[in-house]
This record gives C-alpha cells, sequence and structure tokens, in this order.
C-alpha cells in the first residue's frame, strides 16, 4: 500500500491530514502499523490537552509491543477516536481510516512543514537498510 | 553480526515471514496476523521451525547417573523408553543456567533439547561437568538435525500424513514421550499447551517435510505466536521467566525439582540453605491495558515485578507471570504500574487456557 499523497507525515510514523476548518486528524502509517502487527490497546490523549511537537501523546500497543504516538505540530487536542477502543485491530485493516486523535494546530504552516508522502518513504526505505 | 539461519530461512521468506533478529538467529515472527496464527494452533494446528534450538545427545555407561547429578528433577523419574522429564539445570548456588528437556531412550543414551541463546554455555558445562563426574561419556551437540514442532488438535494427524512410516511407532505415544524413528525422532512434546509432535530430522529434510506439512494444510506460525501460545499454557521462558540470577523456586518450577529423595544434585545444598521468599503467579489485568515484562508490581506484601506479560487472544484480556513476594495469594488484586498510571490486576492460579480451553 504506498502513502495518500494528500496527507503530511513524521519521521515517527504518524500520518497528518488537514480538515478543511484546518484542524488536522492524526494516525499512524501503513508501515508502523506493519512493523508493530496486530493492535490490542490504544491509549488516545484527551480533548483539552496541550501539546507541544513531538511529545509523546498516544500509546498503541499490539500483542507484541508499545509503541509511543507523538504530537506532530504543537497545538490542542481537540477528539480522541473512541471508537478504537473496543476495535484496535482497525487500526492494521485500515491504517488511513482508522485516526487516532484529532488537533487544532497552532501555526498552520507547522503542518505545511511535515513531511510529504515521498519524503516519508524515503525515510522508511532508510530504515530498511 | 550475521545473524544465524536455520534451514528453513528460504522456505520462511517464500510463505511471506516477517523475519526478526531473535537472538542472534533470522527467525520469522509471523507470516501475517499474528493473533489468527494463535487461534490456528489452539483450534486446528500449526507449524513452528525451532531449528534454533539445540538438540545433546548424551551417550555412554552411566549417563543416568550423570543426569541425575547434573538436573534439578529427577532422571530416575523417567524408566519406559522414549519418556520425557522437563527439568531446570542449575549452578552450585542455585541458580538456573537454562531449562530443558531430557528423552531417555536407552541406558547408554539421553536426548537432550536446551534453548537457543544459552546451548553454547549449557554444553561446556555439561562437558564440564562430565569430564569430572562421568569421564566416559560423549556429549554431542547435534548441528546436524532440524527441529519442527506441529501443535494443535489436529497435529499428530497432519504429521502421520506426511509420513505414515513413524505412525506405528507414534501412535501410542503418551504425552512426553519420543520415539526414534530411524531419520525421524518424533516426540509428542511442545511448547504450546496443546497436542502435537516436535520432530527433529536430518537438517536436509527439513525443507521437504515442512512444505510436505504445508500441502496437507499444516500453516507455519511465528515465534510471535508461539510466545502468546507459551504464555497462556504457562510455561516459563529462560531469560524472561528465569535466568542465572534466580533460583527454580522463586521461578514457578518448584514442581520440577525434587528435593525429598536423598539425591544430591548441581545446586540442591544452596535451594535448602536459601529458602524462597518469592513466587511466581498469574495475572489477569482488570483495567485496560497490556501486561508487559519488567512493569512493577505493588502488592499488599511488598513490591514484585512482571516477568512475562502480553496479550491473551484466547482469554482476550491481557495476562502476565510475575514475580510477587511469598504473601500474595491467589484473588488477590494487586496494581501494576504501566507507564504513569497504576492499573489494577488479579492474581490466578495459572495456566490461563490449554487444549483450546480458557482455564481461568
Amino acid at each position: 500500500m504506498s502513502n495518500p499523497s494528500n496527507l503530511k507525515y513524521t519521521a515517527t510514523h504518524e500520518w497528518v491530514k488537514t480538515e478543511a476548518d484546518g484542524t488536522i486528524t492524526i494516525g499512524i502509517t501503513q508501515h508502523a502499523q506493519e512493523l508493530l502487527g496486530d493492535m490490542v490497546y490504544v491509549e488516545a490523549p484527551e480533548a483539552g490537552r496541550k501539546l507541544k511537537a513531538k511529545e509523546e501523546c498516544a500509546v498503541v500497543e499490539s500483542v507484541k509491543a508499545a509503541a509511543d504516538v507523538y504530537a506532530p505540530v504543537s497545538g490542542e487536542v481537540i477528539a480522541a477516536n473512541g471508537e478504537l477502543d473496543g476495535a484496535p485491530e482497525k487500526i492494521n485493516s485500515d491504517p488511513y481510516g482508522a485516526w487516532i486523535f484529532k488537533m487544532k494546530p497552532d501555526n498552520a504552516a507547522d503542518v505545511a512543514a511535515l513531511l510529504d508522502a515521498a519524503a516519508y518513504q524515503a525515510v522508511v526505505d532508510s530504515e530498511a537498510h | 553480526m550475521t545473524l544465524k539461519k536455520t534451514p528453513l530461512n528460504a522456505a520462511h521468506r517464500a510463505m511471506g515471514a516477517k523475519m526478526v533478529d531473535f537472538g542472534g538467529w533470522d527467525m520469522p515472527v509471523n507470516y501475517g496476523s499474528q493473533i489468527d496464527e494463535h487461534h490456528q494452533v489452539r483450534s486446528d494446528c500449526g507449524m513452528f521451525d525451532v531449528s534454533h534450538m539445540r538438540m545433546v545427545d548424551a551417550r555412554g555407561e552411566g549417563v543416568r547417573a550423570y543426569l541425575c547429578y547434573l538436573l534439578a528433577n529427577n532422571a530416575d523419574k523417567i524408566t519406559i523408553p522414549g519418556k520425557a522429564l522437563y527439568s531446570a539445570m542449575l549452578r552450585p548456588d542455585g541458580h538456573v543456567i537454562d531449562d530443558l528437556i531430557i528423552y531417555f531412550m536407552t541406558e547408554q543414551w539421553f536426548r537432550i533439547v536446551v534453548n537457543a541463546g544459552t546451548a553454547d554455555k549449557d554444553i561446556a558445562w555439561m562437558k564440564q561437568q562430565a569430564a569430572t563426574h562421568a569421564p566416559q561419556l560423549t556429549i554431542t551437540s547435534r548441528d546436524d538435525l532440524a527441529m519442527v514442532a506441529i501443535q494443535g488438535p489436529n497435529a499428530r494427524a497432519k504429521v502421520w500424513q506426511v509420513l505414515p512410516q513413524t505412525k506405528a511407532a507414534t501412535e501410542n505415544l503418551v504425552n512426553f514421550q519420543a520415539a526414534d524413528c530411524g531419520e525421524y525422532f518424533v516426540a509428542r512434546t511442545g511448547y504450546t499447551g496443546e497436542d502435537g509432535f516436535e520432530v527433529m530430522l536430518p537438517k536436509e529434510k527439513v525443507e521437504k517435510f515442512w512444505y510436505d506439512l504445508n500441502k496437507v494444510g499444516v500453516k507455519p506460525i511465528g515465534l510471535g505466536a508461539r510466545d502468546t501460545l507459551r504464555l497462556e499454557a504457562g510455561m516459563n521462558l529462560y531469560g524472561q521467566d528465569m535466568d542465572e540470577s534466580v533460583g527454580p523456586l522463586e521461578s514457578g518450577l518448584g514442581w520440577t525439582v525434587d528435593l525429598t529423595s536423598s539425591r544430591d544434585f548441581i545446586g540442591k545444598a544452596a535451594l535448602l540453605a536459601n529458602p524462597p521468599r518469592k513466587k511466581l503467579v498469574g495475572l489477569v489485568l482488570l483495567d485496560r491495558g497490556v501486561l508487559r515484562g519488567h512493569q512493577k508490581v505493588h502488592t499488599a506484601h511488598g513490591e514484585g515485578e512482571i516477568t512475562s506479560g502480553s496479550f491473551s487472544p484466547t482469554l482476550e484480556k491481557s495476562i502476565a507471570l510475575a514475580r510477587v513476594p511469598n504473601g500474595v495469594q491467589v484473588g488477590d488484586t494487586v496494581q501494576v504500574a504501566i507507564r504513569d498510571k497504576m492499573l489494577a490486576a488479579q492474581v490466578v492460579k495459572y495456566p490461563f487456557a490449554r487444549n483450546g480451553k480458557e482455564q481461568i
């Protein structure tokens, strides 16, 4: 599966979608879910929490391991995806649909400065070596 | 460092395995969904490449007496040919060098299967003890052999489909018994809590055996599911649940240590002199989250630590083995420190699941 070109990415394997109202939706990439394997637990940040860019803010746990999810940019959490509580495996089956949380970014420019799909693919390829 | 490879390395890759560095071995962690592989073994059967484990043959007059001194469990318990015995091998201070299985084949031949990561130190120790106590014995690492575990309620039938020539010699094996069928050494043992066989065979035959099993519907299972299966079955993993820093009595292995007979064995005096202050218990997480090794366990009797923790596909809950103070009892609720939270877990008697069913 290729990385959707309409999304932005981080080197720590989060994807970021900019919504029409300027808020952002965050999940983990196909590559990240594949590395982790079967998801069994997701701990998302609470709405209202202020985050700094690169701050640990969520945890995804597979049978194998726990992995931190980082805030892609600074801003405020506005929602968490409660659906994942009962169905964390959605991250495996639909990584770009199964969002984890939403934020209102402090600066739209921070989002624009994130990796595009090609630059993210380069990060993935470099990790394979 | 170059990773070591089993003779099935190419087969794993051809079957789509995700390969990982497992203690210096390039091994399959899963071929798809680890949870599906887990259920596959509990409900039907699956096959595991365990060729990284080391088979050792101890041969010569007096091999039984040697093993009686070398091991914490009593080799005199196995008197029927082929019968297997699980044991810890201890240092003189009572700490665990490794856990292993011995198979009594004849009074001149026992086969021993040890863990991959500890094989070299194990064999060095065995040879050192033999040099002192039984110099007539030969201790041979069987690097010419591979091993495949076929596990699950339908596992034996599948093996007989592929190796019909072994059926007569193996269909009456009881649990924990093996038969030497020429090139194929077939043991009714495993590490999943399910029925099945572990088959040891020449390396050059293992790839065909693997593909033949696959042709009759046996699916490959990775080390990921192997770990959740053994944890549900309440079986220890060396390096996590015990190692050279602890003794068997604090590792849930008291049932394998014979302290009552007059037999002397390496580590016995130390075990008698140092009664255990901790014990291994099962935990089931009551809150949401996942228990993992090294998380601290807070109890009314002091602190403990999780040795192995994961998600149980059978229970659909997180489970763990934990080393806790002796005063902790089954039924107690304890607190586990997970990141910045304290989560409640119940102390249970394990195994958690075996033979396709929940045991809690």
